[in-house]
């Protein structure tokens, strides 16, 4: 018999509504299959027992007809989320041994919508990194390689486990946070699906802040439908966070199918580079042309500010986090290395820590705050950034929707840009842009370049409208006819 | 009247701004639903919020705003409908965020002014600069383990209004008539209840001295001061000390300094160049404030009479002195007090018994008028009684001290003593009679001395025990005596 393993999201669901297995079935298969994947290190705590506990209520509840919309379905949970009771360490040895008392917002609307959490996942320390190399719990290994099976690849950051995980089919879904691409560019990298919704969709309470007025929760998964499911029990008011939003949740699955005749698609000219790949090229016109096929009109447009957006990105996230991080001085909960003077004491818990990434990001932060230099780096970040927002809102007075490559190539080497942050930062070039807006955007898979590797496309829409996101990228999915992952090279 | 301060090399003015915290009056933190109250069990009243939880988010308590635009509003400042809320980021274990949330470039509430009272009726205006929102750190305690440091993280989180005023007194006794009037101000929006001693209000004191005339001078800021008779200490002090040291040839350097009230003297804590750089930025976490001009002037409907205005009124409607009705609103529950004892009584007698009497008794007995256990309903019938005739000024001061002692009402003391006014011309005749029999040689004497008339008074008074009408034996003895 075939692993249960094998269903997407709504193929679980459905299966389990018709009562063709029960949802202890489909839990004990996805333990295994998590447990034959540690390999990947895709997660940090693994949940068998609270899985196959719930797994018994949910089965309870299918049995007397009240099952909830995600009744019975195992999902992993980034390890940025706050659940109550589980170690939840941020992948940082700050907060290696950290229980929350409390659940997050996102998290509590999944278990009361019936879903079942396998366990927590691996990402990039403090979510910082674009390739999950800086978390203390070590690499994520990508289940993608390359046609030649040789060298092991990253599964992209700072959700390296959440994509990996999915990729791996070890849940039917995820949980990740994306800050400057942290959902989109793993997703990218491992041939899934992955959406990053409009800042304020979801709440953050509960959610261990990297950047706040960037960060946001978004699902990974295997496809478009199941995104969009997984979306709809996330989402809420949540009077816990101002930045929520008090917009009504729509259904997003029904987005799915709908016509996007006369509809129109933005191609933002700065986001061709020098330089760029054939593949990357041919992939975003293959895009253009299947949304055209569907009755799109394809619009060429102008987001001038676009060359600023990386170094605005990297002057406000650091400075944000700099701030954010302050908390972690080994006083009231997390590591702690003591000592009878207090400075040193927080010199010494936060220099062993916090790895080397998250140094550097905090002294940058803490670098363009600093009297002086606030004018010259933090003001005017924040100036580039309204006029990215503004280039944004008056391009999206002439179309629906952009499409962009979600990512500048495809998964690299392990190590290959561990010494070059640079490099390294580059990666989320395409990415960055959207979080600075505080837009919506999904990557969808569309092809592979020559080596075998997955590549996505980004769509991005108007604050608020992943409706149409889903329509668009719905298309794209059934227009791409992306094979997906077969060979399970880490059970072997 | 002078403020200057005479040194070697002669006059110098003393220059004082003052930046007050006051403690919000809320049931909940400003960002938590964590209680406020004070003296509870360490560490009892901390949300994940107040302990800086991962994850966790500030939300902005909405009374907290409005208790901040109402003082805005009584301190005749300007509103400001937008303002936003900024980190300010340092490290110490009684600030769990690694930050406290402050407003740094656009507060709540912007410019305004207060009037103080100074002696003799003098008034002066002292501007205000701003008023902004924050939170009030945790307690650090050094002094409960001879190794360790505890920190209560109860206070953590309350909010704070800090008010500041620009460089406008320039004497001790004017910077304690503005932290009074303040106070006064805030007790009567009831936004701060002003107790120092719990730390409900606490004052950071700019100092700096200049020849008249000059620039001003550098500024020291002694930071924290919880009482108005330490307030006056510390600007004496500091004063002294400036002048001494310029004088001396020395340069004055900015820094923060601590009163140390055993000393009376102030200290250096840090320098300028030890300050630290809090790296103020926008609080992503919060979205800005906005109010329309509805919010305000609603606010600014539930304006309580303010002391200035009361103070104008009490001269008007009770017909008492300026000087009078000032003393009397200088503590809203003084006026309060004198407002319902001469509900029904003689206004001038009960403002006179308040400020005369009843302050010395509480003030001997160290007790607030509130805790006064004459209530204002039983002053006023107290004063009633000596309206009325019923019983002498002399006997009234008697039962004052019965219903200090017991806190009883005067009719029944008045009653059970047998305290009333003797008036019955009968009875006081035969008293005098009695009287001018037993001393015919004062008899005598008395047209000699007319002054010795008040013997008899005397004489009358301690026949009847004080009871006697003062008038009527006046008029009888004239009678007799005076033929």
């Amino acid at each position: 018999m075939t692993s249960l393993t094998e269903l997407c999201l709504y193929e679980a669901r459905d299966g389990l509504k018709n009562k063709s297995f029960s949802t202890k079935d489909l839990i004990l298969d996805h333990i295994d299959a998590m447990e034959s994947s540690r390999k990947l290190n895709a997660f940090i705590t693994e949940t068998p027992e609270i899985a196959l506990k719930s797994a018994d209520l949910s089965d309870e509840n299918y049995a007397n007809n009240t099952n909830r919309p995600l009744e019975g379905l195992p999902l992993g949970v980034k390890d940025m989320f706050c659940t109550k009771g589980i170690l939840t360490t941020a992948s940082s040895k700050m907060l290696s041994n950290f229980i929350p008392p409390y659940e997050s917002t996102v998290t509590d609307n999944l278990w009361n919508n019936g879903a079942i959490l396998l366990g927590k996942l691996n990402n990039d320390e403090f979510a910082m990194g674009s390739s999950n190399e800086t978390s203390f719990f070590g690499s994520v290994i990508n289940p993608w390689k390359k046609n030649d099976k040789q060298a092991e690849l990253v599964p992209g950051g700072s959700s390296g486990g959440s994509a990996a995980s999915v990729a791996a089919k070890v849940g039917v879904g995820s949980l990740g946070t994306d800050t400057g691409g942290s959902i989109r560019q793993p997703a990218s990298f491992t041939g899934t699906v992955g959406l990053k919704p409009t800042y304020g969709r979801c709440s953050r309470w509960g959610i261990i802040a990297f950047a706040s007025s960037l960060d946001q929760a978004g699902p990974i998964t295997r496809n478009v439908k199941d995104n969009a499911i997984l979306l709809n029990s996330m989402c809420s008011h949540d009077p816990k966070d101002t930045t929520s939003s008090l917009k009504v949740v729509p259904n997003f699955e029904s987005s799915l199918g709908k016509s996007i005749k006369g509809l129109k698609v933005g191609i933002p000219r700065e986001f061709f580079q020098d330089g760029m790949s054939d593949e990357i090229i041919k992939m975003w016109d293959n895009g253009k042309e299947w949304l055209k096929n569907a009755g799109a009109e394809i619009i060429e447009i102008s987001l001038p500010n676009t060359k600023y957006a990386l170094p605005c990105y990297y002057i406000i996230a650091p400075a944000e986090a700099s701030s954010n991080l302050a908390r972690y001085d080994g006083v009231r909960f997390g590591h702690s290395v003591n000592s009878n003077d207090i400075n040193e004491m927080y010199e010494l818990t936060r220099s062993d820590g916090f790895g080397d990434e998250v140094k550097r990001r905090i002294m940058i932060g803490t670098y363009v705050l600093s009297s002086g230099y606030y004018d010259a780096y933090y003001l005017k970040a924040q100036k580039v950034r309204s006029l990215i927002s503004k280039d944004y809102s008056e391009a999206f007075n002439k179309v629906d929707v952009m499409l962009t490559p979600s990512t500048p190539n495809s998964a690299f080497e392990l190590n290959e840009k561990c010494d070059d942050p640079l490099s390294m930062y580059l990666n989320d070039v395409f990415t960055v842009p959207i979080n600075i807006a505080g837009l919506p955007a999904i990557s969808i898979p569309s092809s592979k370049d020559k080596s075998g590797l997955p590549l996505g496309l980004q769509l991005i829409g108007k604050p608020f409208d992943e409706e149409t996101l889903y329509s668009f990228a719905n298309i794209i999915e059934e227009s791409s006819n992306f094979v997906s992952l077969d060979d399970k090279w880490w059970i072997k | 009247m002078s403020n200057l301060v005479t040194g070697k090399t002669g006059d110098w003015e003393i220059v004082i701004g003052i930046e007050v915290h006051a403690q919000i009056i809320s049931q909940s933190k400003l960002f938590s639903g964590s209680s406020t109250s004070f003296g509870s069990e360490h560490n009892t009243q901390v949300s994940f919020v107040d302990a800086g939880m991962p994850g966790m988010l500030p939300v902005i308590n909405s009374i907290c705003v409005e208790q901040a635009v109402k003082t805005g509003l009584g301190l005749n400042a300007k509103i400001n409908k937008f303002s936003i809320f900024d980190r300010k980021n340092y490290f110490y274990p009684d600030l769990p965020q690694g930050y406290q949330i402050s407003q740094f470039e656009q507060p709540i509430v912007g410019e305004g002014k207060v009037v103080i009272d100074l002696e003799k009726g003098v008034e002066k205006e002292v501007r205000i600069e701003r008023l902004h929102l924050e939170q009030d750190a945790g307690k650090s305690m050094h002094d409960q383990h001879p190794s360790y440091s505890y920190v209560d993280l109860n206070r953590s989180g309350v909010a704070l209004m800090e008010i500041v005023s620009m460089p406008d007194m320039s004497s001790a006794e004017e910077a304690q008539a503005y932290i009074k009037k303040l106070r006064n101000i805030m007790k009567y929006l009831q936004t701060c209840d002003g107790n120092m001693e719990e730390g409900s209000l606490r004052a950071d004191i700019n100092v700096s001295v200049r020849k008249p005339g000059d620039e001003l001078g550098t500024r020291c800021e002694i930071k924290n001061v919880n009482s108005i008779k330490f307030i006056g200490q510390a600007i004496e002090y500091e004063a002294k000390r400036q002048v001494d040291l310029i004088e001396k040839g020395g340069v004055i350097k900015q820094q923060t300094r601590l009163f140390d009230p055993k000393k009376g003297q102030t200290r250096s804590m840090r320098s300028k160049e030890e300050a630290h750089d809090y790296r103020y930025f926008p609080d992503p976490d919060l979205l800005p404030l906005t109010f329309t001009d509805e919010f305000i002037e609603g606010i600014r409907k539930t304006l309580p009479e303010l002391p200035d205005i009361r103070r104008k009124r009490l001269v008007e409607d009770f017909d008492l002195s300026l000087y009078d009705a000032g003393i009397l609103v200088s503590d809203k529950e003084t006026a309060d007090f004198f407002e319902i004892a001469s509900k029904d009584s003689n206004s001038k007698l009960v403002c006179n018994w308040i400020i005369g009497e009843l302050f010395s008794t509480l003030n001997k007995n160290n007790k607030t008028i509130q805790e006064s256990p004459v209530t204002p309903e039983n002053l006023g019938k107290l004063i009633n009684l000596i309206d009325d005739g019923t019983i002498t000024g002399r006997i009234a001061k008697d039962v004052f001290e019965i219903m200090i002692e017991s806190g009883d009402n005067p009719v029944s003391i008045v009653d059970s003593n047998d305290m009333r006014q003797v008036s019955d011309e009968g009875e006081l005749e035969s008293i005098i009679e009695k009287i001018i029999q037993s001393n015919p040689d004062q008899v005598k004497s008395l047209e000699e001395k007319p002054n010795l008339m008040g013997w008899f008074v005397g004489q009358v008074m301690k026949e009847t025990q004080g009871k006697a009408n003062p008038k009527s034996v006046n008029e009888l003895l004239n009678k007799k005596l005076l033929k």
